[in-house]
């Protein structure tokens, strides 16, 4: 028996992987769930357990190719038949089966209430938006004849999926001039559509829109190739900034007590939990308390209305040599200091080592980014989709200070820089939410509970 | 215009045609006495007399067998099966027999004759008087199924198929005929066999029906509307053949169809309707083709709870319509 390995889905929206790495080579013996090869997502870096036990025959796809989701990549000889439970296997010489190697199940798409009182807990569900791949024939045909980039449209289907509806919508709007047309679009395409109707011509075959001329290396100048991440940050982050209206806001901390019951507690700290006392559970500590208080920030657009999000998951940027992710504290509402400091150490230590899983990077409502670790003192981030802001805590300087009564004082001064969804919140919930951050912060003292 | 029910509607369509053509005869078990146990053919013996509305012994397959004989020498013979659920011993004089002769017979012969039987259950029938066994029927070439939904369409398609030349099967709703009440116009109309009938126009998910569950679906439309999603409602009317123009045309405008049907999925009217969207309506799909029926067990159960399991609803179809629409 031989079988057929393909690319798993290693995660809602991923649609392919590079093979980073063969880890078996053919003629190797493999156990079932060794792992075969390392893959590199768009997202994080996986291995690809074997299905079954056997020998490791041909490799489809050579290492560094970039495979799409449920593409054969290799086949395992000798396998023994039958024993795998949800696996199909396909004998040798009949039509070979896929396999699709364990990986995460996909997740279920929910059922879509009936009742519009279910539907906000539905929505909360699978309102994640996709990455737009999956444009249906009718979207195709649409977005071809009226010339439409379709990942300019916010989806209000399923999982964020671009509807018909929502690409004509689009149009009638684009046309009626309530959206800017392409710059490369210099014909009002609506015109040219109504005139073949009226001279009853064919439509011409579809064209797609001018790309822009690419770059290109000349000369001196190196050609980086793309990784994966860097891919799909610029990917993220362009589809936020055209997604979300940011804007941008900042109050000053006093850091001054929570620098001083750190510095005292530190090492009972350590000792007691095994982690270092940073500033950053402190941070994360008074956002997850000032995000019960204004929900709003804790949130998701949609077209149907703001979903508030039930769950706290705290997305933490964690800066790499060659990029960024963002893995999260789930439930960070129910965790205490030392869990939330252990939660971040721990998510930290694998996303430097890329020992993230899939799971670790899903499903976040807020994101915090410690940028002031790397020395900044004001950033402006941009939101991590489909949350409703960011908060970054900027680096802690000594500053002298204008203190209550009047005198002036050094003391440890921290900026609390916030991107917000202009649709989701105004300057008034956002502002109060910094100052929930704020009082959180700057009125703690050796009495705080730092179990 | 008169307003019917959809069971007299069937009796004055064929009154009417009795009248108009003295070849048509109406033959079927407690037919003419009783007047059928539904009261479909009732006073139609006291008009026509005994030669024309003719009681049979309890005997499915010689009812459609002495049908196919009268039809081929002349007569137009109306054969009643009292529940389509009996109809089973008669399919091989159906299938067999009245399909084919045309055929066989190099056009020498054929069989201008109507079967009628009422179907569908939500009326406490248990398993033997609730089926819906048209897709049977529908695979076979040579036969013509119709299933009207309003009274207006029953008498329209119940002349249709007597003037028909050929075999025509007409299913009748049971649950229909004391409750769907309608307009039914005085004059000669007939509803030509093979058109579908739009019965609410839309541009956001078309809904391919028949028989009760059209006005199931009407309902369910009438809820989404509300939302802002305009369904389509096609009443099919003619399962055999099916209005393929008018399916592709409504499965292209809309991009997004439901098909609905009382009788359980495999293999059926609505496999049928959905293949043709998939082939002719690819390209103008926003969403899966989906497909709500009974569910596959073997019959409607007699206990009321289980029933009401079986059967589907307005609301049911309203939930199938706002996924579709939420898709």
């Amino acid at each position: 028996m031989a079988v057929t390995v393909t690319m798993p889905q290693l995660g809602e929206s991923v649609t392919e992987g590079t093979i980073q790495q063969w880890l078996k080579q053919p003629g190797d013996a493999v156990e079932r769930y060794e792992s075969i090869a390392e893959v590199n997502t768009d997202k994080v870096n996986a291995e690809i357990p074997s299905p079954v036990a056997g020998t490791m025959g041909e490799h489809l796809v050579a290492e560094g190719a970039v495979v799409p989701v449920g593409q054969a990549i290799c086949r395992i000889e000798g396998a023994e038949a039958g024993a795998e439970e949800g696996l199909t296997v396909a004998a040798e010489g009949a039509e070979p089966k896929d396999i699709v190697a364990a990986a995460p199940p996909p997740v279920e798409r929910e059922p879509v209430a009936a009742a519009p009182a279910q539907k906000e807990a539905d929505v909360a569900g699978v309102a994640t938006p996709r990455d737009g791949m999956h444009l249906t024939p009718a979207v195709r045909m649409l977005a071809r004849e009226h010339a439409v980039d379709v990942a300019q449209i916010s989806g209000s289907g399923i999982g964020g999926r671009v509807t018909k509806k929502d690409v004509l919508e689009y149009v009638q709007r684009r046309d009626a001039g309530e959206i800017e047309r392409p710059a490369a679009q210099p014909e009002p395409v609506g015109g040219v559509a109504a005139r073949r109707a009226e001279i009853g011509a064919a439509p011409p075959p579809a064209q797609p829109p001018a790309p822009a001329p690419a770059p290109v290396a000349a000369g001196s100048d190196t050609l980086v190739p793309l990784t994966p991440m860097r891919r799909a940050i610029a990917e993220h982050m362009t589809r936020s900034v055209q997604t979300s209206p940011h804007a941008w806001t900042m109050v000053e901390v006093d850091m001054t007590r929570v620098a001083r019951v750190r510095a005292r507690r530190r090492e009972e700290f350590k000792a007691r939990h095994g982690v270092d006392l940073t500033f950053l559970p402190f941070v994360a500590r008074a956002v997850v308390a000032a995000l019960q208080k204004h929900p709003t920030l804790n949130a998701t657009w949609s077209a149907d209305g703001v979903v508030l999000r039930r769950e706290i998951n705290l997305g933490l940027a964690v800066a790499l040599e060659d990029g960024l992710v963002v893995p999260v504290v789930k439930g960070a509402d129910r965790l205490s200091m030392s869990g939330l400091a252990l939660a971040a150490q721990d998510l930290t230590d694998r996303a430097r080592a890329g020992r993230l899983r899939i799971e670790d990077v899903e499903g976040g409502t807020f994101t915090l980014n410690n940028a002031g670790a790397l020395g900044t003192v004001m950033s402006q981030a941009i939101i991590n989709q489909p949350q409703a802001a960011i908060l970054v805590m900027d680096a802690i300087v000594k500053r002298p200070v204008v203190v209550d009564d009047d005198a002036i004082a050094v003391r440890s001064m921290m900026n609390l820089c916030i991107s917000f969804d202009h649709r989701i919140n105004d300057g008034l919930p956002a502002a109060r939410f910094l100052r929930s951050v704020k009082e959180t912060l700057e009125s703690i003292d050796d009495s705080a509970d730092l179990w | 215009m008169a307003t019917m029910t959809y069971i007299e509607a069937i009796r004055s369509a064929m009154r009417d045609e009795m009248e108009r053509d003295e070849r048509v005869i109406v033959m079927g078990e407690d037919v003419g006495v009783k007047g059928g146990v539904f009261k479909a053919t009732e006073g139609l013996q006291k008009e026509f007399g005994e030669m024309r509305v003719i009681d049979t012994p309890l005997a499915e397959s010689a009812i459609v067998g002495v049908a196919i004989g009268a039809a081929i020498n002349g007569l137009l013979p109306i054969a009643e099966i009292q529940f389509q659920d009996f109809i089973m011993p008669a399919v091989d004089q159906i299938v067999s027999e009245a399909a084919k002769i045309r055929y066989r017979s190099n056009n020498d012969f054929h069989v201008p004759m109507v079967v009628r039987a009422p179907f569908g259950g939500g009326v406490h029938g248990a398993l033997y008087h609730s089926q819906s066994n048209e897709a049977m029927f529908c695979h076979v070439p040579g036969l013509k199924v119709v299933v009207p939904s309003t009274p207006a369409d029953a008498k329209g398609l119940l002349r249709a198929a007597i003037r028909d030349p050929d075999p025509v099967l007409y299913f009748e709703h049971k649950r229909a005929y004391r409750l769907i009440k309608g307009e039914v116009p005085e004059g000669d109309e007939v509803t030509p066999i093979g058109t579908a009938r739009v019965a609410r126009e839309g541009a956001d998910i078309a809904v391919f029906t028949y028989g009760l569950m059209t006005h199931f679906c009407l309902d369910a439309a009438d809820k989404l509307a509300g939302d802002g999603f305009e369904c389509e409602v096609v009443d099919l009317r003619t399962l055999r053949p099916l209005d393929r123009e008018q399916i592709v045309a409504s499965g292209r405008k809309c991009g997004k169809v439901l098909v609905v049907q009382e009788a359980n999925l495999a293999v059926s009217v609505a496999s049928e309707v959905a293949a043709i969207v998939a082939e002719e309506c690819f390209e103008y799909l926003d969403a899966p083709v989906m497909r709500l029926g009974g569910p596959e067990i073997p019959g409607v159960p007699f206990s009321p709870p289980l029933e009401e399991f079986y059967m589907l609803t307005p609301a049911k179809i309203e939930t199938a319509l706002r996924k579709l629409a939420a898709y």
